[in-house]
């Protein structure tokens, strides 16, 4: 009985984050039309937007291969799987062993990589540039990543976000210079892998300086729609893991009564939903870089994580 | 496993952190009027950071320094940097000597070593062997942003902020007589004195603060 029970709360958790996702995207569109003074979408246009493309026919060029058929499926699978991963509403549901966050950054290079193939497959130059371009930020981007993901490591004890979440709420952590350090860190490179606005504009496909938008310029139809949601999930991922990692309170600890469940099932849309309208907020207030100008960006996010666990070293010992 | 420490001990550490971590902002700008910007933040964190040792210790003259910090550091010379580089019209210049990501692992490094350096301290004072080995990585931080520049209001940026980290170490230190503390926040107003005269020359005889222009000179026409 507590198996189905158990099996049921990650279930929903799975279905929450694909729910939650186009919402997501949603609410970041309205607050960045509203903060330009354009009235903008409802919130619910991605999934509307979805659906009509989930219905149409899918154009595939003459010389694709069975590469470029396949990747949608599979880069949305590890997507999903990653962020189904994230703990959202409640810690220590019964995958939470394997939420691992080398793992889930293991399952997103899997995703990136076959999404990469898929851009070099067809052979257009669009998709070469973005595919070239989207390796540099991801070659530059995983270090950093990985760094700050250390970081939170040897702070935590462990590797596992529940773990890590579980501590941070649980133990009187304390004002701590690195871990201001890593949730900077960490929002960089989450800015860079989404493609948002400093490193990537995702509103459009006229400017020479796209990456992801170029990459996936030849998908039409359900494809595109599979791989929208995929970058709509991969967005609500890196949400989740800030929120889950830096903003833990709130989140139903291991063996929680149906309330405190509740609670988090409710906290964790509207968490969500700040942070989407932060990153609004930051992307109406910046202007995009140059793509060289990204290399500096990500080398900056990289010293954040370095300086972040030098300063654990020190405060460590006292 | 980390131990729990007192609020008072967190928000010192933090401040410090902070110092640390607006220097590598300084090292990684290369606009003048962000330079300055930062310049004036740097300080900013610093009057925190003596207001804060200065309620901890119970230190009046802690006080007057953190003062000192805000109304000159903070505010005055950043203004009369800011109208200066105006006035002379380089708002626009961009000069490094390296590239930023290389400029940034030799930051990392001297942070490292800061840390290292300050180990003997560690058995008998953590606390101390903290403050100090912050200030240090502060120091050599802006001694860094001074060789990595060649710009002359640059290489003044990297001064103050090597002065920085001098009143930092000076408030970490308990019993600093506020005689020091005073005479390193004279000598960086005399500092500025010197350099904007030394700016405004070098910028009548040559057109420019690269200091590169100084090495060519050989005392005739330019």
């Amino acid at each position: 009985m507590a198996i189905i029970q158990y099996l049921l709360l990650q279930g929903f958790q799975m279905l929450l984050v694909l729910a939650v996702a186009p919402l997501l995207i949603g609410i970041v569109r309205r607050v960045k039309a509203r903060l330009l003074r354009r009235i903008g979408p409802s919130v619910f246009q991605p999934y509307r937007d979805l659906i009509r493309l989930a219905r149409k026919d899918v154009v595939v060029a003459h010389n694709a291969s069975w590469l470029f058929l396949v990747t949608p499926y599979i880069v949305f699978a590890a997507i999903w799987v990653a962020a189904a991963l994230v703990p959202t509403y409640a810690l220590g549901l019964i995958f939470s062993w394997s939420a691992d966050i080398i793992v889930i950054v293991g399952l997103l290079a899997l995703a990136r990589f076959f999404q990469a193939l898929a851009g070099l497959d067809v052979g257009t130059a669009f998709g070469g540039i973005g595919t070239s371009r989207e390796m540099m930020i991801a070659s530059l981007a995983e270090p950093a990543m990985l760094m700050i993901v250390f970081t939170l490591s040897l702070l935590a004890q462990s590797t596992q976000l529940s773990s890590i979440a579980h501590y941070m709420m649980t133990v009187q952590v304390g004002l701590r210079v690195s871990c201001g350090l890593a949730l900077m860190g960490l929002v960089m490179v989450a800015i860079a892998e989404n493609g948002r606005v400093p490193v990537d504009n995702p509103a459009t496909h006229l400017e020479l300086t796209m990456v992801h938008e170029a990459m996936i310029l030849e998908y039409s139809g359900r494809h595109l729609a599979l791989i929208e949601l995929a970058s709509a999930l991969k967005l609500t991922l890196y949400l989740s893991m800030l929120v889950c990692v830096f903003v833990p309170w709130g989140m139903a600890l291991t063996d929680a009564g149906p309330l405190a469940l509740l609670v988090g099932v409710v906290l964790y849309p509207a968490k969500i939903a700040a942070g989407g309208a932060a990153l609004a907020l930051l992307e109406v207030t910046v202007a995009k870089m140059r793509v060289f100008r990204v290399v500096d960006f990500l080398n900056f996010a990289l010293m954040l994580g370095l300086l972040a666990a030098l300063l654990l070293f020190v405060s460590r010992s006292i | 496993m980390p131990v729990a420490h007192g609020l008072a001990f967190d928000v010192a550490h933090m401040l410090a952190g902070g110092m640390v971590t607006v220097s590598f902002m300084l090292l990684f700008q290369d606009r003048l009027f962000a330079l300055i910007q930062f310049i004036a933040l740097h300080a900013l964190v610093l009057t925190l950071a003596l207001g804060w040792q200065a309620w901890l210790q119970d230190a009046e003259h802690l006080y007057a320094a953190a003062a000192l910090a805000l109304v000159f550091k903070a505010t005055l010379i950043p203004w009369v940097l800011h109208r200066l580089v105006r006035r002379l019209r380089i708002e626009r210049a961009v000069e490094t000597v390296v590239g930023a990501g290389m400029t940034m692992l030799f930051g990392i490094c001297l942070v490292g070593l800061a840390v290292v350096v300050m180990l003997p301290l560690a058995a008998k004072s953590p606390l101390m062997w903290e403050d100090l080995s912050f200030a240090l990585a502060v120091v050599m931080l802006g001694l860094l942003i001074m060789i990595t520049r060649r710009n002359a209001v640059g290489q003044i940026i990297g001064f103050l902020s090597v002065d920085n980290g001098m009143m930092l170490a000076a408030a970490g230190a308990h019993g600093m007589p506020f005689l020091i503390d005073l005479s390193i926040a004279f000598s960086a107003l005399v500092a500025l004195i010197v350099f904007g005269i030394f700016l405004s020359h070098i910028f009548k005889h040559f057109d420019s603060v690269d200091v590169h222009t100084l090495d060519r000179f050989r005392g005739d026409q330019p």
